[in-house]
């Protein structure tokens, strides 16, 4: 095993009322990382959080931190902070006396106490804020204060619970460079939750991709996008077309009817794959120059690019270009060997379709809301 | 129209408000007269009360014994309850939590009488037991108060509980509070109005219960008891003055805890 890791899950199992809600997930999180679960609502993203916390009991499995068992250690005697999925800060206590709870706790030196809070406050750019009601504080601030919270008393890891979720798009971004500065800027193991794939993919060193309590897939952000494990991941991170194909041999890949060159192989001889094809990486060329044919049958604008659906043989791809086309043009598409990403099949491969039913109205509406958990 | 019936509303309240506080203006009025009927008001004076503190001892002990008793039964059943309030609150099947709410429930809206007929039955068996002939007396009557109150003290102060986010609780462990110091730093201040207007509740039971203590205080008297006691060699004025007091006594603590709950709800408004 590596010297440098600070949480070791192994094979953790729990079932909450009956359902099995983690299934043999194991998970091994390097100090001063910056590790991010993700994956749709009620996938078991908390619930692995509080598994670390403390606050619940696995039914099989070892929470290792540092080198020892945490089993039944309790909560408040584990060198990990959490900041809860709705802030929770203390109603009745000010922004001050928020921050030097678990310093007070600590029984810290009065001085040390109220540099320290200052600190705090400093770093989460909450100076003046100091006799503040909590009620009194928008969203944004309140986040800040559950930070200079948890961060106030030195934990070695911190547990963030979607904590941008209830921000609007503006104010999160400028959070998420924030809390990215204040990891690095700390040294401080950050263990993140979200649903948010963009998030993810912008601040993490390495994301666990989760989907209904099992792990599908551990790796960099690039590696999560570039080589998803499976159809889940893929569909999950960005967009993609995932097409059916057939593994004829080595680097030789059949769908759509025709025969590609590609880079994977190890593949059984004739063995059924997915294959994962990026909007941006199909270029767009005249009809008689491409490898395939396809008809146009929407267009959006997007800003830096547009954003088409292909009719490609029945199958309905994206495909993301900067040139205009209009609905209804014919044109050939064009992909490079190394722009396909060949998957085994896996039990997603049949649940996710093509673009066909694809609108933006109906993506927003199927964004996973915060919804209330537990 | 709409004036009319703003007029209208207005007499109506004060018509209520007239019924509900006559007999009690009577009473104060009466206190202060000098003669003891209640048929002419001779002239004003304090006669009745110095005659109560100076004379009257056994009204100062029924006194002393009802301020006693409510108290006890205040602190403890608030203790009690709140407890249990916790416990219930903890409970995480639907279905035992119904039953332990509905438990509670059956004494609220079982009559008085068959509360304290039932009682003295109980404590004279249990004495029974124990060979004890006359149990009855401050003990039984406290027992009877406080099981009368208790489920009153948990209908206060579990909505407070179920509205307290069980996560500040957890917050306070993750830095660094045992369970029991998280309940008593961030749990507690967070049901403090419930409690507190649970135990204003059940002062105020205790303090006027005449049914529960006539069954259960054996030798032991409370102040309703001895003023019913009085009713036979008819009230003397010195009971209005004491009705009085008592009267300012709780509009005063009323007066006081809707302030203070009127002081919590707009420090909690302020700036949202
Ligand atoms: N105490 C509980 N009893 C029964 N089921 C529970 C309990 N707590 C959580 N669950 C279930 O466990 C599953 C995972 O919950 P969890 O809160 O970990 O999801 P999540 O990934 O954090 O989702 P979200 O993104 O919505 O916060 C959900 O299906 C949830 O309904
Ligand atoms: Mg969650």
């Amino acid at each position: 095993m590596e010297k440098d890791i600070i949480i070791d899950l192994r094979n953790i199992n729990i079932a909450l009322g009956g359902q099995p809600i983690l299934q043999d997930l194991s998970l091994y999180i390097r100090n001063k990382e910056f590790i991010t679960l993700l994956g749709p609502s009620g996938c078991g993203k908390t619930t692995t959080l509080r598994i670390i916390a403390g606050f619940l009991q696995p039914d099989e499995g070892q929470v290792i931190f540092d080198g020892s068992d945490c089993a039944g250690v309790p909560p408040h005697k584990r060198q990990v902070n959490t900041i809860f999925q709705r802030y929770a800060l203390f109603p009745h206590l000010n922004v001050y006396k928020n921050v030097a709870f678990g310093l007070k706790l600590a029984k810290l030196s009065k001085k040390e106490l109220h540099d320290r809070v200052t600190e705090m406050l400093a770093l989460v750019n909450l100076t003046g804020f100091e006799k503040r009601t909590i009620s009194s504080l928008s969203g944004g601030q309140q986040q800040r204060v559950a930070i200079a919270r948890a961060l106030a008393v030195r934990p070695r890891v911190l547990l963030l619970d979607e904590p941008l979720g209830a921000l609007d798009l503006k104010l999160r971004k400028d959070m998420q460079v924030e809390l990215k500065n204040i990891q690095q800027q700390l040294g401080v193991t950050f263990v993140y939750v979200t649903h948010d794939q963009e998030e993810a993919l912008s601040m993490s060193d390495t994301i666990v991709v989760m989907d209904e309590g099992v792990i599908q897939q551990i790796g960099t952000p690039k590696d999560i996008y570039d080589e998803p494990k499976n159809a889940f991941v893929a569909d999950f991170i960005g967009e993609s077309n995932i097409i059916d194909g057939i593994m004829l041999a080595d680097l030789k890949v059949k769908f759509a009817g025709m025969t590609f060159t590609c880079v994977d192989k190890g593949f059984a001889k004739n063995e059924k794959v997915d294959v994962v094809i990026r909007p941006e990486d199909v270029d767009i060329v005249p009809a008689a120059r491409g490898v395939l044919p396809g008809t146009i049958t929407s267009a959006t604008f997007k800003g830096v690019h547009y954003e088409y659906i292909v009719d490609v043989q029945g199958f309905k791809w994206m495909i993301q270009s900067t040139d205009a086309y209009a609905v209804d043009d014919v044109i050939g598409i064009m992909i490079d060997p190394q722009e396909m990403h060949v998957m085994k099949k896996s039990k997603y491969s049949d649940l996710i379709g093509d673009y066909s039913s694809f609108s933006d109205e109906f993506d927003e509406l199927s964004n996973p809301e915060e919804d209330d958990d537990e | 129209m709409k004036r009319r019936n703003g007029f209208l509303s207005t007499v109506y309240a004060g018509l209520i408000f007239l019924f509900l506080y006559l007999p009690v203006a009577v009473i104060v009025v009466f206190s202060f007269n000098s003669g003891r009927t209640t048929t002419n008001f001779e002239s004003f004076s304090f006669y009745w009360y110095v005659r109560l503190f100076t004379t009257n001892f056994e009204a100062q002990a029924a006194l002393r014994n009802t301020l006693i008793l409510a108290l006890s039964t205040a602190v403890i059943t608030v203790l009690l309850g709140t407890l249990a309030a916790v416990g219930i609150d903890r409970l995480r099947r639907k279905f035992t939590e119904r039953i332990a709410l509905s438990a509670n429930n059956i004494p609220l809206m079982s009559p008085e009488i068959v509360m304290g007929i039932s009682m003295m039955m109980l404590f004279i068996f249990g004495g029974a037991l124990f060979n004890q002939q006359f149990v009855l007396g401050f003990g039984t009557v406290l027992l009877a108060h406080i099981t009368m109150c208790l489920p009153y003290v948990i209908l206060s102060v579990l909505p407070k509980l179920r509205q307290t986010d069980p996560h500040l609780a957890e917050a306070a462990q993750d830095l660094g509070c045992s369970q029991v110091m998280a309940f008593f730093r961030v749990t507690l201040p967070s049901i403090t109005t419930g409690i507190a207007s649970a135990f204003l509740i059940t002062f105020t039971l205790s303090l006027d219960n005449f049914v529960i203590s006539r069954f259960t205080a054996g030798p032991f008297t409370t102040l309703p008891l001895h003023i019913f006691g009085q009713i036979r060699m008819l009230v003397r004025p010195d009971m209005y003055a004491l009705t009085t007091l008592i009267f300012v006594m709780m509009f005063l603590l009323l007066l006081g805890s809707n302030l203070l709950q009127a002081r919590a709800a707009k420090r909690q408004n302020k700036h949202t």
